[in-house]
């Protein structure tokens, strides 16, 4: 479903963000990212992003305290 | 007037950072925050005088201190423990709780400050270096990261009234 997945797992504020900045970056409008964290913050974050960027959120899941986020990219 | 005299509006994807201390705690709240929202799009323009100077060194020996820092309270045995002052004045103890501080930076997955420069610098975050403090501290241009920009007040002056965010830090 996604057209890449990236791993934040372990990582903290603000990485997750910036790493998943950089992977949108590679992919073309529409295409899906998938992000991977651990990061009880990233909740608030990943919705504030997606706001702010014109990104969609478009899937969010919570599993065994791994956080599971959809991004459409904008465009 | 004519329309065409008046300044246009401000871009509210704009901000700007007045950079003033260089302690390894205090550097993680400008770094966060420019290369952050350089990520959702903003452009930013750090301005970095005094003790946020050394930030730029290429070379970046980065210590925290407690003295005088009763709410730095460190996670050791369970609980949190503070430092009493005059422990923190002795010799090795800063140093010690550097090297805490950056064994738990690493534990909890938090960025390091160098590594957070470099995608600052990756994501065109405008630097700018206080000639002043440069002056008075004795640095060079050569002792600071590549594409540091050299500037005064009138420098920063000039990027706040254009940006929509400007924090002193």
């Amino acid at each position: 479903m996604a057209d890449q997945v990236l791993d934040a797992k372990g990582l903290n504020c603000p990485l997750p963000i910036l790493k998943a900045k950089k992977a949108l970056k590679s992919l073309e409008g529409g295409q899906v990212l998938e992000v991977l964290s651990t990061d009880p913050g990233s909740v608030a974050d990943f919705s504030a992003f997606c706001r702010t960027t014109g990104n969609e959120l478009v899937e969010q899941n919570e599993a065994d305290g791994i956080y599971t986020y959809l991004i459409r990219k904008a465009g | 007037m004519s329309s065409t005299d008046l300044k246009p509006g401000i871009d509210p994807n704009t901000m700007s950072i007045i950079v003033t201390k260089g302690s390894l705690d205090w550097a993680y709240p400008p770094f966060i925050l420019s290369t952050t929202a350089a990520a959702m799009g903003l452009e930013v323009t750090m301005f970095f005088t005094f003790y946020g100077l050394p930030l730029l060194m290429k070379d970046l020996s980065l210590q925290v201190s407690s003295l005088g820092n009763p709410a730095m309270k460190m996670p050791m045995m369970g609980m949190h423990m503070g430092m009493p002052n005059i422990v923190s004045a002795i010799p090795g103890v800063d140093a010690a709780a550097s090297k805490m501080m950056k064994n738990l930076i690493k534990k909890k997955g938090v960025a390091s400050i160098p590594e957070l420069r470099d995608l600052a610098v990756e994501a065109d975050v405008r630097m700018i270096a206080c000639q002043m403090t440069l002056d008075l501290f004795e640095y060079s241009k050569d002792d600071m990261i590549e594409g540091v920009e050299i500037g005064g007040a009138a420098t920063y002056i000039e990027v706040a009234t254009q940006s929509h965010i400007n924090l002193f830090i």
